[in-house]
């Protein structure tokens, strides 16, 4: 196990090399000007060349590759353009914001989605079969910055139920576990639940219509089982696949969804990458999407390890 | 009975105790704002996202030695005092001016502000040498005084700027360099050792002169502020107690959040939400900006646009009404890049109108019908910063001019890509072949109204002149409008340079931005002027 974790550890090494590389280079290579944010149109060609040697643009590209990921190996991405502030301070605040609403999201899209797995394969080609798969075709395909924007309508603008934006209420400065700031999580978090119920679902729908048609099952129930008993052999054998997918969709998650956080105004990755983008923010683009890929290298490792202990047959 | 007395008081006064917090809550009268930033604009002194930077951390937070006056809505939107009370240019050394500044005004953190402190933010964005100089502040400050050059002390209250030419413009200029508390940035550098965390820590915890000072911020989220109650000026000093400043870049989002109770105040609702927003009783406010939505014409080597004529043609070809309806009625109908009421409109003798028997007769005149059309291109985008609604709007446009015989084709590119195309000009491969460009651009200034796109020392890269426009007589119009330093002798030079440019029509001008923006009833003292700006400071709430 030990061996096999460490392996696992060191191959991650060249994926977050060849990360750091892809990142650099698409943010380098797409068109417009990396002092965009804070240089209007009319700023004086002597002016744009002064900026550019204080922000180290006009060295050449591997050269800034260097510095940049000598800098990165350090904990120091660098300072965004449009903010001044720390890129590293900049990307934790929002990896932190995103990490609270993608595992409410998680966890809510874990529950239906095993739920409606179970019911659909236990009863497949049944009626529940048929609404259950219908609920996770709409979960994949429903898009999910109109499903937020249907549900703000409804529960914000029409009921005033719940806040239609943001992180947490006008006048209160920091993040807290009340029912208030809680009530700003609700929306964003059942949009964003979709996502990974649709594909759970899905998922187990398939593992547990499989599982059921193999011998084993039959002859536990030959022996007498208790049909609770089967069940949990079921979930024995679907858990590894479903905690995979489930990993690969908290990273997906993990990123944000650019859409529902911007529809939601939530402080998170998502909306962080967004502004980035237009805001052609060099810094803080490269920062984030390593930043974001490193926490997906480090979730599909530790998926990898954690099914690796519940299935042994992985190691091999 | 007594248990039920004992029970039914202390629910009473439980409820009383519990309800203290709350009622307090509701009688502070606090204004929240959603901007449509994605962050909070750099609260440092000198702001980022553009004028709703200025309009939401530069203006509450701080002062500038001259301001604009806010407090009109039926006119232009001029310059006054403000940390200066007076001005005036050495007769003998037009690049030099006299400064004189209040004597009664101090930072939020108590300290005095005086000659030095003027000096000293002048130097945060000029002298490199500096111990406080802050490259992040440079882009936005030197661009918006492009000859401003140093500053001297001449005694406590007075100080002398000085610029790199004879330049009339510099006091409208001024109005974007905010004054940042020396005292308080050198604190915050004591405790850090170096001048980037100093700034850093500055912007978490600022220290201006202006009427609301920072109580709180989470970046990416909200900026707390609260009525600066010591404030200078007694028109200005607020009434309310704070203002919330929430970023809100979606504009269903800002639509929904206004709706819900959330914030009192939206910039720019989604415009196919502005019916439903008035009818739940909120009030849009909305008057013509000096902003104009134009085509950018070229005038390179075998540009259809070289001939006058086809310029008119296109100048008359289209309902400017028509597309008001489009828009929802929020958008000023232009007569030039200012308006007949402006200081600096000169009365030309072109004519901006919808008039298409006449777009027609020039465009026959130039050789062009309806078998035989004019191609054009023109380059855009699908959005950005004050571009209103490029695709419907060009798409009109696109539609109306078939009937004087153009047939335009629109070459829609990323914004970011556009506006950095906007410097390297018509004839540059980034043109794409195109015949113009459709970037929207603030007046306030005569230098960012017209010169840029008027000289021929701004063709690119030098600056926004991408269409190559301009000859000895514009050039000779600038330079008079630049060295007459009596404010309505250098209003009437302004004149005539406007007058010569919607004259010769280097652009096809097609709207002015109203900038609606919509608010509870409960916010009153609102005057919305015909500015980018809006003085939050005399508001108050019900």
């Amino acid at each position: 196990m030990f061996g096999y974790t460490l392996r696992r550890i060191i191959y991650t090494a060249p994926v977050l090399l060849g990360v750091a590389v892809v990142c650099f280079a698409l943010v380098h290579i797409s068109p417009g000007d990396p002092l965009i944010s804070i240089l209007p149109a009319d700023a004086s060609v002597d002016l744009q060349n002064r900026l550019r040697v204080l922000y180290g643009f006009d060295r050449s590209y591997p050269e800034q590759f260097i510095l940049w990921l000598g800098r990165a190996l350090q904990g120091d991405l660098g300072t965004s353009i449009a903010t001044g502030r720390p890129v590293t301070t900049e990307v934790m605040r929002a990896v932190a914001n995103t990490l609270m609403l993608a595992a409410v999201a998680t966890f809510i899209g874990f529950v239906l989605g095993c739920f409606f797995g179970f019911v659909a394969g236990y009863f497949s080609n049944s009626p529940l079969d048929k609404a259950a798969s219908a609920a996770a075709v709409f979960g994949v395909s429903v898009p999910h910055y109109w499903l937020g924007m249907v549900l703000v309508i409804i529960f914000s603008a029409q009921l005033g139920w719940l806040p239609a934006a943001g992180a947490g209420p006008g006048g209160s400065s920091q993040w807290k576990f009340d029912m208030v700031h809680l009530s700003y999580m609700v929306l964003p978090a059942l949009t964003m639940s979709v996502i990974p119920m649709g594909i759970i679902a899905r998922t187990v729908r398939a593992l547990v219509a499989e599982i059921l048609a193999q011998e084993f099952v039959i002859g536990l129930r030959a022996r007498g089982l208790s049909e609770f008993g089967v069940f949990l052999h079921v979930v024995k054998n679907a858990a590894p696949t479903a905690l995979a997918v489930m990993g690969v969709q908290l990273g997906y998650l993990l990123g944000g969804s650019i859409l529902i956080e911007t529809v939601f105004s939530w402080p998170g990755t998502g909306m962080l990458l967004n502004s980035a983008i237009f805001q052609r923010d060099l810094p803080l683009l490269q920062g984030t999407i390593l930043v974001l890929a490193l926490f997906f290298v480090v979730l599909n490792l530790a998926v990898d390890v954690l099914q690796s202990a519940l299935d042994p047959r992985i190691k091999r | 009975m007594a248990h039920a007395k004992f029970t039914l008081t202390a629910v009473l006064l439980a409820t009383t105790v519990l309800s203290v917090p709350v009622v307090a809550h509701a009688q502070d009268k606090i204004l929240r704002i959603g901007m449509t930033a994605a962050d909070i604009p750099r609260t440092l002194g000198q702001p980022d996202q553009g004028f709703e930077g200025n309009r939401f951390t530069g203006m509450t937070i701080y002062d500038s030695l001259t301001a604009w006056d806010l407090s009109k809505e039926d006119e232009a939107s001029v310059v006054i005092p403000s940390l200066a009370t007076e001005w005036a240019v050495d007769p003998d050394d037009t690049t030099k001016w006299t400064f004189t500044l209040r004597d009664d005004v101090t930072f939020h953190d108590g300290s005095p502000f005086n000659a030095e402190a003027v000096v000293w933010n002048v130097q945060k964005v000029l002298d490199e040498d500096a111990p406080h100089f802050d490259a992040s502040q440079v882009g936005v400050t030197a661009s918006r005084m492009p000859t401003l050059r140093s500053a001297q002390v001449i005694d406590e209250f007075t100080v002398e700027l000085t610029t790199s030419e004879p330049d009339s413009f510099l006091p409208i200029n001024l109005t974007n360099l905010f004054m940042a508390s020396p005292s308080h940035w050198q604190a915050k550098f004591d405790e850090t050792g170096d001048a980037e965390s100093a700034w850093a820590a500055f912007a978490a915890d600022p220290s201006g002169s202006g009427p609301f000072r920072v109580t709180g911020f989470v970046p990416r989220e909200r900026l707390e502020l609260a009525g600066n109650t010591d404030y200078w000026n007694p028109d200005r000093t607020p009434k309310l107690d704070g203002v919330v400043l929430v970023p809100l870049p979606e504009a269903n989002a800002r639509t929904a959040a206004l709706l819900s109770g959330q914030v009192d105040w939206i910039e720019a609702p989604a415009p196919d939400a502005i019916p439903q927003i008035e009818s739940r009783g909120f009030t849009i406010y909305a008057n013509p900006q000096p902003h104009v939505w134009p085509w950018q014409l070229s005038f390179a080597e075998g540009s259809p646009w070289l001939d006058r004529r086809v310029r008119h043609a296109a100048n008359l070809c289209f309902d400017r009404e028509d597309l008001q309806i489009l828009l929802g009625g929020y958008m000023g109908i232009p007569k030039g890049t200012v308006d007949p009421t402006h200081p600096w409109w000169g009365n030309p003798d072109f004519d901006i109108r919808y008039d298409l028997d006449e777009a027609q007769r020039l465009m026959t005149e130039a050789g062009f019908s309806a078998e035989n059309p004019l191609t054009v291109k023109v380059q855009t985008s699908a959005s950005g910063s004050g571009q209103m609604q490029p695709i419907p709007m060009n798409e009109y446009l696109q539609q109306a001019l078939r009937d004087c015989y153009f047939d335009v084709e629109l070459d829609v590119i990323e914004w970011n890509t556009l506006f950095t195309n906007w410097r390297r000009g018509a004839t540059d491969e980034s043109a794409n072949g195109a015949h113009a460009i459709n970037v929207t651009f603030a007046t306030m200034d005569p230098f960012f109204a017209m010169v840029r796109f008027s000289s021929t020392g701004t063709f690119p890269p030098v600056s926004n002149n991408w269409g190559y426009f301009g000859n000895d007589e514009f050039d000779a119009l600038i330079a008079d409008a630049r060295t007459t330093f009596e404010d309505d002798a250098r209003d009437e030079a302004l004149g005539r340079l406007h007058k010569r440019l919607v004259e010769e029509a280097p652009f096809v001008w097609v709207a002015h931005d109203a900038g609606p923006r919509a608010m509870s009833t409960r916010v009153t003292g609102v005057v919305q002027p015909r500015s980018w700006f809006i003085d939050i400071a005399p508001m108050d709430i019900e």
